[in-house]
């Protein structure tokens, strides 16, 4: 591949996803978008960066993005982000939100869909303390492949073997054939939506939780920064922000703060706040934005 | 160091399933049916069976519901690894005593996941 073709697929990229390619991931490219060229009779990746350069297949255009972006994802990744939501967000937003009785989830990288399904099974373990909740589960990503598996919520053997109890296998799920189908009553719990991140999100409204992990690591510094100062604008001000285990928001921004002993979990600093429609690193509007209001009731200490 | 036995009469899935345990620590031992793993449970109870369904001499359900029957028999976590994928036997085995289930083909993540699942990884 020329360094020219290399340039231009890894601006196109940021542009679109927002994601940074560096050098060392140059394989990715050939590894990724060979498929790509296969499927859309492309000659290989000069001829595909030469289709992208005229930009009039808008089909090729979605396709590279959605094989560039990592689906990787299986249900209770990681555990630990789970085990808080089940042991201390849940808990904590109940009393919280003791008088509205409404909770507003979002998973901002949804991918086929087995972290929302996983909190939905963990909120229908607790059903008994939600009876008159009204709790929604959102859940987006870049990709429309992927959202239409998540949608279909139908998993094969070996995914439904990746971190899923058996219990709850046996439980929240209906064998076909081969593939096990997720039950309607989880699968309606959570609404799915096609969503760039580094697009303004802002007409999702404000939740109480937000799961953004496994993200971060494939943006550049402006574009974590610029992410986390919008993420933070859509918390609700006592609100929490679950990233993943090697991602973080020190040195990005001071609007949240790490929990002082669960990690991943992040936390309103009381520092400023900008809207979450404002895209933009170092925009003005941004650093100038309004003061976090105190939390009402949910208590999640900040901090060391 | 944790102990499983694998109850397999593959000697192929016992080498894999060797191969993935003692890198997640366990200390294994080996039974080739179910007659033979509940005599090495007679001598040495472990924490942890790994266990085929179908298998000559005594399968692994009836190895299971002998197994929960010994002193001592409810102390291990007993795994799965089978063929066996029907949610019908699925149910079965859990209503029996197993802890988890694994359906094959497994790989290490699923091994691992299922260890960490039972608690002993």
């Amino acid at each position: 591949m020329l360094d020219a073709d290399f340039d231009f697929l890894r601006a196109y990229l940021k542009e679109r996803s927002g994601l940074s390619l560096s050098a060392e991931k140059r394989y990715l490219i050939d590894s990724r978008l060979g498929p790509i060229c296969r499927r859309f009779s492309l000659t290989g990746v000069p001829d595909l960066v030469t289709k992208l350069r005229q930009g009039r297949d808008r089909a090729l255009e979605t396709a590279v993005v959605e094989a560039m972006t990592t689906n990787e994802t299986f249900f209770f990744r990681d555990k630990t982000p789970f085990d808080i939501f089940k042991d201390t967000i849940l808990p904590q937003m109940l009393a919280a939100r003791a008088g509205k009785r409404k909770l507003r989830i979002w998973c901002a990288a949804a991918s086929s869909g087995q972290e929302p399904y996983s909190l939905a099974m963990i909120l229908d373990e607790a059903r008994a303390k939600l009876a008159g909740w009204q709790i929604e589960i959102v859940a987006t990503d870049i990709a429309a492949e992927v959202l239409d598996k998540a949608k279909a919520g139908i998993y094969t053997q070996f995914e439904v073997q990746r971190g899923l109890p058996i219990q709850m296998l046996l439980k929240y799920f209906q064998q076909k054939g081969d593939a096990w189908h997720i039950s309607p009553a989880i699968k309606s719990m959570v609404t799915f939506k096609q969503m760039n991140l580094i697009k303004d999100f802002s007409q999702l409204g404000q939740f109480d939780v937000i799961y953004c992990r496994n993200v971060l690591i494939y943006f550049d510094q402006p574009t974590k920064t610029d992410v986390l100062r919008r993420l933070s604008a859509a918390l609700a001000p006592d609100g929490v922000l679950l990233l993943g285990a090697a991602e973080t928001v020190i040195g990005l921004t001071d609007a949240l703060a790490p929990h002082a002993s669960k990690r991943g979990l992040y936390v309103a600093s009381g520092a400023g706040r900008a809207g979450a429609g404002n895209t933009g690193a170092g925009n003005a509007t941004a650093e100038t934005g309004k003061m976090r209001v105190p939390a009402g009731g949910l208590r999640i200490a900040a901090g060391g | 160091m944790k102990h499983c036995l694998i109850v397999d009469d593959s000697a192929v899935i016992r080498k894999v399933a060797r191969r993935i345990l003692e890198g997640l620590s366990f200390r294994t031992s080996e039974a080739e049916d179910g007659e033979q793993a509940l005599s090495r449970c007679r001598t040495e109870m472990p924490d942890a069976v790994l266990l085929d369904w179908n298998m000559p001499v005594m399968d692994g359900y009836s190895f299971l519901r002998a197994l929960r029957e010994l002193p001592g028999g409810e102390i291990p976590k007993v795994v799965f690894c089978t063929t066996e994928n029907d949610v019908g036997n699925i149910a079965r085995a859990m209503r029996a005593g197993a802890d988890e289930y694994i359906m094959k083909p497994f790989d290490k993540e699923i091994m691992t996941a299922k260890m960490q699942e039972v608690g002993l990884v």
